[in-house]
């Protein structure tokens, strides 16, 4: 429970020092709203030239996108490490870090968190009521909890993912330009997997198991029962991958030297 | 004055030249985004063959064309702007012997060519072995849309630096650069074609420099547009050259009276 003290009141701090700057946090506000309705714009724009896209309907399309903007919200809000390398390996940072008494990625996590990406887990909301409002949905009273199950294994897998990748800094700290790689390939996980080739298919599910975290969750959400297998496999690939990401850290954190003098 | 901005992109082209293992990642994620949309639009032809005057192949050579070329008229420039403007270092480039803008165009020139030679064409080469593309064979018509990138260049550089010495006047405007990315990335037909766009998005859109950027060079040479078509296009990106100088202009005047310089 100390953690959650601790959350509590780095949060605090936070928003003190967010709400210094209120244009910045403004202008964020709206950039993360301006990428999401451009990307609907988009569906919305494509779905005038084809009633489906891979045997998906328009709101379909629009449900899964929407479904996913929640555990990229959650996602983005607790797990912001694209500064790492420049922050803790090269500004050294992270010996600060290690010398306190709580696990060395919760600090990391607490120091760089940006809470108000949550403000995601709204939009996205409101744009699955939008589809559902146009869809004959029939949901069992256990759904709400499997979706908060989906959701939760979604932003495990992303975390996994990503935590892995920030690890790699911890090895070796020359700049590598595989998170904006894994990046664009995650956008791949936002439209139905079914029209990828087989190849692509497999690495979206297997590989970076990006279709775990917007289109197999979503697709059983549907009443779509293709793909149930898989999307009940969510909480478990989100599990397996956040321990893969949590032990490379691990292993890391013992193995790192710090960046010279 | 001509050797010394022909020496300004000679020494970027040579920086980038010293970390291009940083580009091999870069042709990476370009890839990744054809192929993402190159599927998208796959799917939405489905059995269709043409779509708004454009057939599924055209579509995918679209697709490559427009990301390929926006390797070359990419760059960070309203962002270098808004720096400099920030920590203040814009006061010394202004007693320099320099147009302080130009500068700065030209350096995204050799950034832009540099990119073009070792970005843009291994890239190409990359995406036509993965996706069936169809581009012309040796002809005049590389040289046409060579004209219309350029053209498309210098539109996207003005509306950067515009963007960047916004910065003279809002003192953080690192949101506002974000979403003018997303804004360009959309409006410029880079995502979708204009001629995708409902009709009255399309009078709205051709009204608007954006397109300029990526729509017209692409489809210059994705439908090889000859005789009055192609000059037509020609003629608009021209037009939006010369009409964006003129409230870059005013507003440097009344920004360099205005200066702020932040701190220190």
């Amino acid at each position: 429970m100390v953690q959650f003290q601790l959350l509590w009141e780095y949060f605090k701090q936070y928003m003190k020092a967010r709400l210094e700057y209120r244009w910045d946090f403004i202008s964020q506000f709206f950039t993360d709203l301006m990428s999401q309705a451009i990307n609907l714009v988009f569906i919305l724009v494509v779905f005038g030239h084809t009633q489906h896209l891979g045997g998906w309907s328009r709101y379909e399309v629009i449900f899964i996108y929407g479904y996913f903007l929640i555990p990229w919200a959650v996602f983005t809000s607790f797990f912001n490490l694209w500064g790492f390398n420049d922050k803790y390996i090269i500004r050294g940072e992270l010996d600060r870090v290690l010398t306190r008494p709580v696990h060395s990625l919760i600090q990391v996590i607490m120091e760089s968190m940006a809470p108000e990406s949550l403000m995601g887990v709204l939009t996205g909301g409101i744009v699955m009521g939008w589809a559902v409002w146009h869809l004959p949905l029939d949901w069992a009273w256990y759904d709400p909890l499997l979706f908060i199950m989906f959701v939760l294994g979604g932003v495990a897998v992303y975390a996994g993912i990503y935590v892995a990748l920030t690890s790699i800094s911890l090895y070796s700290d020359s700049k590598s330009d595989i998170q904006p790689i894994v990046y664009n390939i995650g956008t791949y996980g936002r439209y139905p997997v079914n029209i990828y080739s087989k190849i692509i298919q497999f690495v979206l599910t297997w590989i970076l198991p990006f279709a775990f975290v917007g289109f197999y969750p979503a697709s059983y959400l549907l009443g779509n029962g293709d793909w149930k297998v898989y999307a009940m496999l969510t909480p478990v690939i989100g599990a397996v991958f956040f321990s893969l990401g949590l032990y490379s850290w691990n292993r890391g954190i013992e193995n790192y030297k710090g960046a010279g003098s | 004055m001509i050797r010394m901005y022909a020496e300004i992109i000679r020494i970027r082209f040579l920086m980038m030249l010293a970390y291009r293992v940083n580009y091999y990642s870069g042709i990476l994620i370009y890839s990744l985004n054809i192929g993402a949309y190159y599927f998208l639009w796959t799917a939405i032809y489905g059995g269709q063959g043409s779509i708004n005057g454009f057939t599924a192949l055209q579509m995918a050579t679209y697709i490559a064309i427009s990301w390929m070329s926006r390797a070359f008229y990419f760059n960070n420039v309203d962002r270098e702007i808004a720096t400099e403007i920030r920590d203040g270092t814009v006061a010394i480039q202004f007693i320099r012997p320099y147009n302080y803008l130009m500068v700065k165009v030209f350096q995204s020139f050799g950034e832009g060519i540099f990119r073009l030679v070792l970005f843009s064409v291994p890239g190409m080469f990359l995406v036509s072995l993965i996706f069936p593309i169809q581009l012309p064979g040796f002809g005049w018509i590389w040289l046409k849309f060579a004209l219309s990138l350029f053209l498309g260049f210098v539109i996207n550089i003005q509306i950067n630096i515009l963007v960047g010495i916004l910065a003279f006047f809002v003192l953080n405007n690192q949101g506002m650069l974000w979403a003018k990315r997303m804004i360009v990335d959309l409006l410029s037909g880079l995502t979708i074609p204009i001629a995708f766009f409902p009709i009255w998005a399309q009078w709205v859109l051709k009204a608007l420099p954006f397109q300029a950027i990526s729509y017209l060079p692409s489809v210059v040479i994705v439908k090889d547009l000859s005789g009055s078509a192609f000059w037509g296009a020609v003629g608009v990106q021209a037009m939006w050259c010369l009409l964006l100088l003129i409230p870059i202009q005013m507003i440097w005047n009344k920004a360099r009276h205005t200066l702020v310089v932040q701190g220190g």
